[in-house]
């Protein structure tokens, strides 16, 4: 099958609600959610592409309602396991927009093992972690990026365990696109989303999405937040680690984008070393077993 | 040459002779075993090996065996004819399951046994041959020389299995192993003087076409999916399921297909499944600890209706428990596997043979019902080399997914979950204009949308069970649904799975032999069971046999619980196959008791 191709807009012109299901939000009012959808609507729509050629795979948490509310194809998978559907579905069909969509649950704890890989391999997918800071849907235990004295009912003394930070992380396991938006931006998110989608590998993107109900960052992260030096050099590893690591200030926009083979034209290449042009033929492998 | 009859054991249907090999590993103790294992199938002979790994990464003490025969043989054999000891640890090991009047076959260099009335014995300089020709490491090549002679083997074949078996390892090794063989052979030759009891009668002259085939249980499946048309694997190393994922990485390549290694068995049936939603055939294999990682998905797969193929060869747990040792274990595992109901199905290859037919099956199952289909493989069928019939590809046929189409919808909203009557609703794929939907793990409509009440809940779940039913109609049509053996009005049955039905096949020829009425039932497909037929084989029974390789007596529990009967459990859990020996032992015990009562 071909690689994915970009669409010109100009055969048919999509709007953001030509992406928007017949499934209505379970999402509670104000719920920085909202914000990333709306933005991914206008992200496909940006880019033209036609609503059966994008597909997104989800695991479990408010973040794992995503596909049911868009107008494309979806995979509301098992808690953590949104990045191996989504490698399946790439690898199957490399022609599709393939995204996966988690939250820093989903992401971070029980899913963590796989980003890693996912980085490793440069699978050409978009993942989007919708990171809220807290789990929402089981009402407020802290998460993997709570920060520490993080007070809940689980952690009633404050939490003890240090949060992740997901950009350090991402550039660590060397994901070849890494970026970060708020979804009270979602100008900048829509631009971001655009950048991951036509990126040519294992594109991260972190987007700040308060939880209204059991952790109200919006205040927080307005003051904090800030673009990305406009000096930035994007293939800079090392420099985009250390704006990851600044505390005082959270950085948005695209910390390291580099092109790398993606995992499937590497795929691609070893079957062309493994048939050496060759038409497969299983008798010749059962041959090797006659007596 | 007929078998010399133990007194503890019937007379065996078969001529056919049993050798087993010790050493230590890193002595080529497998390579003696395999390479003279194609010599004497190349010979026109049927071979069933066995072998045990030590669980030391290097080192340790390596076990091979094969029973050679002139006709088809369907099991380990119950006592050892021929024991070649390379070192002491190996007559230690091994020489008490040498039958009386055995041969004994050692390194004299090694090891010098004690006479023993009766038993013949063979010394061999292996060590000191070996290093005559400043080749230490090819002892095990000139003790293929040597048993080529002593078994009567043509020499011609053991070169050309030499070659082929070894040559790639360049051509100065090549002819260093062609000396060794030499050698080994020469000296028997010269210095074995007593008539070897056991020369195997190789057919003379040209043979015919041959249409027979020696390799394992895993390659037999990993072939068995590449001709079902698997374009897509995914799997986490795992002994004894590896091989068949470095079998599909050499091949699967070259139909264009893909296989990943995935970071964790979570992971690879997860990207199966990604790749079948998105139409790909997809599989993984592992063992029982990775099936039970698995588990949520698999509940996951049957809930979304993806079809997928996972096969499970078995190993001896619990736990981590003995991964080089073979049970039949997780039976429940795989048909009970998961919370809350979900259909799934469950085919359990009788053979190697059988490996590559449970592969096929498994995939057009899958496709056709869009459902999990297990496949449950152990340890002693997955790697033991045997011969076996070349394959009937007229048993191979692809069967595809039932796809949705824009036009047969009807109205303009496609319904992904459409309650049918088989309970088999269309599938669309991504890139289909207007077949999108959102393949959803909670309890969902007609369209995927998320639901929760009662009558969709109720609807949804008697939908999913429905195609269990459908299947079972089907497979029920099947000429090998179902393994029947032995007499035609039995008195006493034998229900069993797996691969049991090799040793269960040739007690019930020594207990016709006996004259005891005895049939053997074995269902290849454990889920759904085959109620009907299976009901219908006990009734007349006055006692059926449950043989399994596991603690409990998980298939006896199953048929207990179904049918209210007794079962008379044969369960072995020693992390080894059964003999024909210890089934037919069974069987005449329970004969004597229900069928031909002693007076008291």
């Amino acid at each position: 099958m071909p690689d994915r191709v970009v669409h010109e807009p100009t055969t048919k012109v999509y709007t953001a609600s030509d992406y928007k299901s017949n499934v209505k939000p379970i999402w509670c009012p104000g719920c920085g959610d909202f914000g990333v959808l709306s933005s991914f609507y206008k992200a496909l729509a940006d880019l033209g592409i036609p609503p059966e050629q994008a597909v997104i795979a989800s695991g479990i948490g408010c973040s794992g309602r995503f596909p049911a509310f868009v107008e494309a194809y979806g995979f509301h998978g098992v808690h953590g396991r949104a990045l191996p559907l989504a490698t399946g579905i790439k690898m199957a069909n490399p022609s599709l927009y393939v995204c996966a969509v988690g939250g820093d649950g989903d992401a971070f704890s029980i899913g963590g093992g796989h980003v890693p890989h996912a980085a490793r391999r440069n699978i050409d997918i978009t993942y989007i972690v919708m990171d809220n800071q807290i789990y929402g849907l089981t009402k407020g235990q802290p998460s993997p990026t709570s920060p520490l004295g993080m007070e809940k009912k689980a952690s009633p003394y404050g939490s003890i365990e240090a949060p992740l930070n997901p950009i350090l992380m991402a550039l660590a396991y060397n994901a070849s696109f890494v970026a970060r938006g708020f979804s009270a931006k979602p100008k900048e998110v829509v631009e971001l989303m655009k950048m991951a989608l036509l990126h040519k590998g294992f594109a991260f993107l972190q987007i700040i999405s308060p939880c209204v109900t059991f952790n109200d960052t919006y205040e927080h992260f307005k003051q904090i937040t800030l673009p990305l030096p406009a000096d930035h050099d994007v293939t800079d590893r090392s420099r985009a680690m250390t704006l990851a690591l600044d505390e005082q200030n959270m950085y948005l926009g695209v910390f390291y984008k580099v092109e790398r083979p993606s995992y499937v034209t590497s795929v691609r290449a070893v079957r062309s070393k493994a048939s050496g042009g060759a038409q497969f033929d299983l008798e010749k492998i059962i041959a090797r077993y006659r007596t | 040459m007929t078998k010399a009859a133990d007194k503890t054991m019937a007379p065996a249907v078969t001529r056919d002779v049993t050798l087993r090999i010790g050493g230590e590993s890193g002595e080529g103790i497998v390579t003696t075993g395999e390479v003279l294992a194609r010599i004497a199938a190349y010979a026109g002979l049927e071979v069933y090996t066995l072998r045990t790994i030590p669980a030391e990464i290097k080192g340790g003490h390596v076990m091979f065996q094969m029973r050679v025969g002139s006709e088809p043989v369907h099991s380990e054999g119950d006592a050892l004819d021929i024991l070649l000891a390379f070192n002491q640890e190996a007559y230690d090991k091994h020489h008490r399951e040498l039958r009386a009047g055995g041969i004994l076959i050692y390194d004299n260099n090694e090891l010098t046994p004690p006479a023993i009335a009766g038993e013949i014995q063979y010394a061999l300089p292996l060590t000191s041959l070996a290093k005559g020709i400043d080749f230490f490491r090819g002892k095990n090549i000139v003790a293929i020389g040597a048993l080529v002679k002593i078994f009567g083997l043509p020499y011609d074949k053991a070169k050309a299995v030499v070659e082929r078996q070894l040559g790639r390892r360049g051509a100065d090794l090549l002819a260093k192993n062609l000396q060794a063989l030499e050698v080994g052979y020469t000296y028997a030759e010269q210095n074995i003087t007593k008539e070897a009891p056991y020369n195997l009668g190789v057919p003379e002259g040209e043979r015919g076409a041959d249409h027979r085939l020696v390799m394992s249980g895993n390659q037999a499946l990993a072939i068995g999916a590449l001709a079902a048309g698997c374009t897509f694997y995914a799997g986490y190393p795992i002994t004894p399921a590896s091989d068949i994922m470095e079998f599909l990485a050499a091949e699967l390549p070259k139909v264009g297909g893909t296989l990943i290694q995935a970071e964790d068995e979570m992971a690879a049936l997860g990207m199966a499944m990604g790749a079948s939603y998105a139409g790909a055939r997809a599989m993984t294999a592992t063992s029982g600890p990775g099936l039970d990682l698995m588990i949520e998905l698999l509940g996951h797969a049957s809930m979304t209706e993806t079809p997928v193929v996972i096969v499970d060869v078995q190993r001896a747990g619990p736990s981590t428990g003995m991964p080089t040792k073979t049970s039949q274990g997780d039976l429940f595992l795989a048909v009970y596997g998961g919370h809350d109901d979900f259909p799934r199905l469950v085919v359990a290859p009788l053979s190697v043979e059988d490996c590559f037919y449970a592969a096929v099956d498994a995939f057009n199952l899958a496709e056709k019902y869009q459902m999990p289909v297990i496949i449950l493989s152990d340890f002693a069928l997955s790697n033991r080399v045997e011969t076996i019939p070349s394959f009937d590809m007229s048993r191979v046929q692809r069967v595809q997914r039932l796809l949705w189409t824009a036009s047969g919808d009807g109205d303009n909203s496609y319904r992904r979950y459409r309650v049918t009557e088989s309970g088999i609703s269309p599938m669309s794929l991504p890139g289909m204009v207007g077949g999108s939907y959102t393949a959803e793990g909670l309890e969902h409509d007609e369209t995927g949308a998320p639901g929760y009440d009662p009558e969709l809940h109720t609807t949804m779940m008697e939908k999913r069970f429905r195609k269990v039913r459908t299947a079972a109609d089907e497979i029920r049509t099947w000429p090998h649904a179902i393994w029947r053996y032995g007499h035609p009005e039995p008195e006493v049955g034998i229900v069993g799975w797996g691969s049991t039905a090799g040793p269960a096949r040739e007690a019930i020829d020594r207990a016709l032999a006996d004259g005891m009425k005895v049939a053997a039932f074995f269902p290849r497909f454990l889920s759904p069971l085959p109620e009907a037929e299976l009901s219908a084989f006990v009734a007349p029974l006055k006692a059926v046999i449950v043989p399994e390789l596991n603690y409990r007596g998980q298939l006896a529990d199953i048929i207990q619980g179904r049918f209210c009967m007794q079962i008379h459990r044969l369960n072995k859990f020693t992390g080894q196959a059964f003999t024909a020996g210890e089934i037919y032992r069974k069987i005449a015990a329970v004969y004597s008791e229900w069928v031909v009562p002693t007076s008291a």
